[in-house]
């Protein structure tokens, strides 16, 4: 195995715990935001899509590579403003109030 | 723009998505999270497009040959964020989980893409690592793909809620991984055009499993499926991060793989199953014991509306329990009305929420808040389920399943173990019904005969608005 897929694992394993540390006391009420934003968030895919794209490549590599990188930012744009609109509903009878 | 910035960016941006996360976990910061978020995505983005550039390859090079695909994939760009924008401005919120659902697949697709090409491009020269690294992003892409595709029909009512048991499923399975590890040791070291054709068969073979893994879970389960779904993106978009050896996409999506495990086991705790048992298991299909399928002893008593306005004016306790049916009747407008007035009265109203309630993990929260019932009112079933003894009333509308007392007493329920809300513990429940049908499990629920229960039939929403109507009056 070369050095970058150590290091990738190893960068991996530790974002995995991050990630596990970060969330595991999320209360049910925010269940709903954090999967629509964490879809945002794996439509990083689009960076992945573009840097894959950065090569010069054949015709048909460029239609299905554009196909990508609109589905993932349908994904980002379309999940961060469903994530917001969403968590604007959220509020306690004193903030209603004003 | 000298390879040395972008891995910096992409490392802010890395911390930015921590951060973002961290946020999202605690309701006083969610928003100030889900903003930290768009911006480490603008700036990976910012940075690959400049990528695209070809500022790293050479500026000469550069100028010519990648103008028109720069124009492509910022027409692509702007399409996708155009009816990303249209869609979450639009979109009904009792809609979400078909919304999450379709954003899912879209994760799948373009790592099933992003693999075809990092194929493609390497040719022979690819070594095992990364050969690998392919087969896996395209396996896992391509299930997230189709099993989300799958997923949104079933939520949407165009193919039916009830698993598709096929016989032998468990050996179709291991026949379809099989048959993707024979074509990627095939392919390995074949000539570049043979060795994507067998990827293209992997796609295949792992779509078809895509298919038949999510048709196999019954519509019950639709909490923890959607919450696997999620995490299967973030996988796949980690393998697509490994394919390309860019650490911001492994970062990312190890964290979303993380974030939709911890919510798939928090929702399969809520059920009382385990994870095998829910992705291989087809619940709700074995035949119901005796037990489950007798009806309870004693006798379903109808009460009236006049009769529950009565009920809830002379209240000092209630609790309403809502499920799926209150969602798709919309009664959760005319609930909050209902709420208003009780609690205007003096009623002590508050909201009682099983965390598999709905079709989405937390569903059930986004719907009551939307409606504009404020949220310190609703209370998780940790928070409130001791509460029940002391109350007056409680109101069960669209639920059934999650206030199934079987699940406490009856060994044989297939239900037994998983945790409920103990509606039997108030003096009085009142169960909003549109028939005697069993809930998504299958499984007959004896609260409906208890002594202190009675039931109101029809559809929720003209129920809760004559409840209205009755209790303005």
């Amino acid at each position: 195995m070369s050095v970058t897929v150590i290091m990738g694992l190893y960068v991996f394993v530790l974002a995995i715990f991050v990630g596990w540390q970060l969330i595991s006391k999320v209360p049910h009420l925010l269940h709903t935001p954090l999967m629509s934003a964490t879809n945002a968030i794996s439509g990083i895919s689009l960076v992945g899509s573009l840097v894959a794209a950065g090569s010069d490549h054949g015709r048909i590599m460029t239609v299905l590579g554009s196909v990508a990188v609109m589905a993932a930012t349908i994904n980002v744009v379309g999940g961060f403003l469903i994530t917001d609109r969403m968590l604007r509903m959220f509020k306690t009878r004193t903030q209603r109030a004003k | 723009m000298p390879p040395t910035v972008a891995t910096v960016v992409y490392l802010v941006a890395g911390l930015l998505f921590i951060l973002s996360l961290r946020g999202l976990s605690e309701q006083a910061s969610a928003q100030k999270g889900n903003w930290l978020g768009i911006i480490g995505m603008v700036l990976a983005v910012a940075v690959s497009v400049a990528g695209l550039f070809g500022f790293e390859r050479g500026e000469a090079e550069a100028a010519g040959a990648t103008t028109n695909v720069l124009a492509v994939y910022g027409g692509a760009i702007a399409l996708g964020a155009l009816i990303g924008g249209f869609v979450a401005a639009r979109v009904q919120m009792t809609a979400m989980p078909e919304l999450v659902a379709v954003l899912h697949s879209f994760v799948g697709v373009a790592a099933v893409l992003v693999g075809l090409g990092t194929l493609q491009e390497a040719g022979a020269h690819i070594d095992l690592a990364h050969y690998v690294e392919v087969q896996l992003g395209v396996l896992v892409g391509a299930v997230t793909f189709t099993g989300s595709v799958v997923a949104f029909a079933k939520l949407r009512g165009t193919i039916g809620s009830r698993p598709l048991l096929l016989p032998g499923r468990h050996v179709l399975n291991l026949a379809l991984v099989g048959g993707c590890l024979a074509l990627a040791i095939l392919g390995w070291g074949a000539p570049p055009d043979r060795s994507f054709s067998y990827l293209l068969g992997v796609t295949g073979l792992a779509s078809l499993l895509g298919v038949h893994l999510v048709w196999a879970i019954g519509g019950g389960d639709m909490p923890v499926v959607v919450s696997l779904l999620n995490s299967y993106s973030g996988w796949a978009a980690a393998a697509a991060g490994f394919m390309l050896s860019n650490d911001l996409l492994i970062i990312t999506g190890a964290l979303v793989g993380s974030s939709g495990a911890i919510l798939s086991a928090i929702m399969c705790r809520a059920m009382n199953r385990s994870i095998w048992n829910v992705v291989f298991g087809g619940f709700g299909a074995e035949p119901a014991k005796a037990s489950a399928t007798q009806a309870p002893a004693g006798k379903v008593r109808e009460t009236n509306v006049a009769e529950t306005a009565e009920l809830l004016r002379t209240a000092r306790n209630v609790i309403i329990i809502p499920g799926y049916g209150m969602a798709v009747a919309q009664a959760q407008h005319p609930i909050r009305e209902v709420t208003d007035v009780l609690r205007k009265k003096g009623v002590n109203v508050r909201f009682a929420i099983h965390p598999v309630a709905g079709r989405l993990p937390g569903h059930m929260n986004v719907l009551l808040a939307e409606a504009g019932i404020s949220y310190d009112l609703v209370k998780e079933l940790d928070e409130i389920n001791d509460d029940f003894s002391d109350t007056d009333v409680v109101v069960v509308i669209g639920a059934n399943d999650i206030v199934n007392p079987s699940a406490v007493d009856d060994r044989a329920s297939p239900i037994y173990g998983m945790p409920v809300l103990e509606a039997w513990k108030a003096a009085r429940v009142v169960m909003l019904k549109r028939s005697m049908a069993a809930g998504y499990a299958g499984v007959e629920n004896p609260l409906c005969y208890r002594e202190n229960t009675v039931m109101l039939f029809g559809d929720a929403k003209k129920t809760v608005q004559s409840l209205l109507a009755a209790l303005q009056v």
